[in-house]
């Protein structure tokens, strides 16, 4: 075996032999170190285990900060620094406040959220991603088990993938 | 409606989570031509690999003649100055704000496609998001030229439109007005859909990436891929970033069009002073915008020969949109004559009264034409279903649009209260000019969108190829 870290690559055609395939490996006590996709398969977050993606509350949590910036804002700008009386209208003007918070709102929360996730997911334009198989963005789903995670034998887990529907079992090497 | 084609309570019902599971046999498939994954990646990418064809180039330097000749208008306005423009102290705004409303209107397709019939799970947005998301785009940077225009010395624009502290009026920016309400909301508005968009291209910029074989495309759709590698973890943050943006953008995409119709409506200008304009601006630019989708896929579909992603049954939905939007314009138009009637404000009737039969009723007319009745032609299932036919229509649509902002903001404005101020407005060269030029920014951006980047989500429509495409595995 050759030094870094040794995967055994499952090469699946189908999402839904990959489904199945995902509950046979992890009830064979394997653990599957990630699996790639040409596209989102769903439910296969719940399949391998992963918890609910929590975006939706940093989006929450950026969306009020945004509001509270938007309204600290205005009512600093027109109620507090420099109070003037325009249109007849209160020195603060609540209603006029509501197009301004809630466009601010709506801004801090997606790039609020967009920025978590490239984070979180390490994307980023200079990223170096480990490429498991080209086919990956193309038509083939890999599931990419770490041998030196596993007790089994190099072996077993080939045939445990081959059993499951894989149409290839392959092996691959990233440099430590 | 009841000879529609797709019962779409089926798509709802087999919502993604099942996509793996059930199916229904009687449903139309998406994707025709007995597609599979690995098609997809060649007819998409395939055309990113491509060299540029003789067409492309053709269409490419109309493009960027027309953007030329416009340009000179662009720096006439900016060297001379706003009266290089027919406006006159009685229309103070004319083409340029019926150009600005008229190509923000248009931007709203896409965002309703790509948010709106997410959130409805309409898988039939599929193939036809990512087009119409890159005119979103455009058309935004094509209306903000005009408010940015106009403000004649647009470097100082930082201080007029930013709330920064400035010495050249009031302290800081007036949060009561709707014009400052409108750069927050454009400028929220075309970053929000400009990062929608480009979280979608990621995974297909990932797929050109791993296929390029030049060292110049590797290097360029790599970082444009952010280091993509289809991981189920990334996929599963992937789709709930997806899913909230879509549901941030739908309300932001309602709020920008009822912005842009605050412009006009907290006036007190008579034909301006109403309460409909929110929910009637909305419709009017759903419509124009799908319009204008359907003008730009007939034409990419035929020259890209999408002919089996981009089917009859996707341009059939479009086109039922149109007359529902159309219907609520139409309606719309014939409510706000009625309640300047009903209200017995003279002012208020007069207004329509001219806008009708005044010296501008050959404007109100073509409107009238062009957005209510065209678009009822739809309601034959022939027609709605005939490229020529929709292509034609299409195209009268958005002239119909163009003369919707035009009645109401020169037909408001041109008689004043007193009669002496009475004024007929007159487009100059660079009124033209300053127009035409957004026209080649639009097409130039589109044509090299259409060459560069994939026009049609790959990722997403690889997804439903098994549970919506004609070949079941």
């Amino acid at each position: 075996m050759s030094q870094g870290t040794n995967y055994v690559l499952g090469v699946y055609d189908d999402e839904d032999v990959l489904m199945d395939a995902i509950k046979k490996v992890r009830g064979e006590g394997l653990k599957i170190e990630e699996v790639y996709s040409p596209f989102p398969v769903h439910g296969i977050e719940d399949a391998l285990g992963y918890k609910r993606s929590w975006l939706s509350i940093a989006a929450f949590m950026f969306g009020i900060t945004g509001t509270s910036l938007a309204l600290t804002m205005q009512i600093g700008m027109m109620g507090v620094d420099w109070p003037m009386i325009i249109g007849g209208k209160d020195y603060l003007p609540f209603p006029s406040f509501v197009p301004v918070t809630f466009e601010l709102t709506v801004l801090l929360a997606s790039f609020g959220m967009v920025g978590t996730f490239f984070g979180i997911s390490n994307l980023k334009p200079w990223a170096k991603p480990r490429i498991y198989d080209i086919r990956i963005t193309d038509d083939k789903h890999i599931m990419a088990i770490d041998l030196d995670k596993n007790e089994y034998k190099e072996e077993d887990i080939k045939k445990v993938l081959e059993g499951s529907g894989a149409t290839e079992v392959n092996n691959k090497t990233f440099e430590a | 409606m009841s000879d529609v084609s797709i019962p779409l309570e089926q798509d709802v019902e087999i919502a993604t989570e099942h996509s793996h599971s059930s199916e229904s046999p009687v449903r139309v498939p998406l994707v025709t031509g007995g597609k599979t994954v690995h098609d997809v990646t060649e007819d998409i990418a395939g055309r990113v690999e491509q060299r540029p064809t003789i067409t492309w180039m053709l269409a490419m330097a109309v493009s960027l003649a027309t953007l030329a000749v416009g340009s000179y208008s662009v720096f006439v306005t900016v060297w001379e100055g706003i009266g290089s423009w027919g406006l006159n102290k009685t229309v103070g705004w004319a083409w340029d704000i019926t150009n600005f409303v008229w190509w923000v209107g248009i931007g709203h397709a896409g965002t309703l496609i790509s948010a709106v019939l997410l959130l409805f799970r309409q898988r039939w947005r599929m193939s036809i998001n990512r087009a119409s998301e890159a005119m979103t785009i455009f058309a935004v940077i094509c209306a903000a030229m005009f408010p940015v225009l106009h403000m004649g010395r647009p470097w100082l624009g930082f201080y007029w439109a930013l709330p920064l502290p400035n010495t050249f009026g009031s302290l800081w920016v007036n949060f009561n007005s709707p014009l400052l309400w409108d750069v927050f909301a454009i400028s929220t508005y075309f970053s929000v859909s400009l990062v929608f968009w480009f979280i979608g291209l990621i995974p297909d910029f990932a797929t050109i990436r791993d296929r390029a074989t030049n060292k110049i495309s590797k290097l360029v759709y790599g970082a444009l891929s952010f280091g993509w590698t289809g991981a189920a973890k990334t996929w599963a943050h992937y789709e709930t970033v997806s899913l909230v943006l879509a549901g941030l953008a739908t309300p932001l995409v309602l709020s920008v069009h009822t912005i842009v119709s605050f412009d006009f409506a907290t006036s007190v200008i008579p034909g301006w002073h109403t309460t409909i304009f929110p929910p009637y601006f909305v419709a009017g630019a759903i419509f124009s915008g799908f319009a204008m989708v359907l003008t730009l896929l007939l034409v990419t579909r035929k020259v890209y020969k999408l002919e089996d992603y981009i089917t009859i049954q996707h341009i059939e939905m479009m086109n039922i949109i149109i007359i529902v939007t159309g219907s609520i314009v139409g309606i719309a138009y014939i409510t706000e004559f009625f309640i300047a009637w009903y209200s017995g404000v003279e002012a208020e009737q007069y207004a329509f009264i001219n806008r009708a039969t005044g010296p501008y009723w050959w404007a109100y007319w073509s409107m009238m034409t062009c957005n209510v009745i065209s678009p009822q032609l739809f309601w034959f299932k022939k027609i709605r279903t005939n490229l020529a036919a929709t292509f034609i229509i299409s195209i009268i649509v958005n002239i119909g649009m163009w003369f919707e902002r035009f009645v109401i903001i020169v037909t408001s404005l041109h008689r004043d209260y007193l009669p002496s101020s009475w004024a007929m407005f007159y487009p100059t060269q660079h009124d033209l000019g300053v127009y035409i030029f957004t026209f080649g920014l639009f097409f130039t951006a589109f044509f090299a969108f259409a060459k560069f980047f994939p026009v049609i989500n790959m990722a997403e429509v690889k997804s439903i190829i098994k549970a919506t495409g004609e070949k079941k595995k």
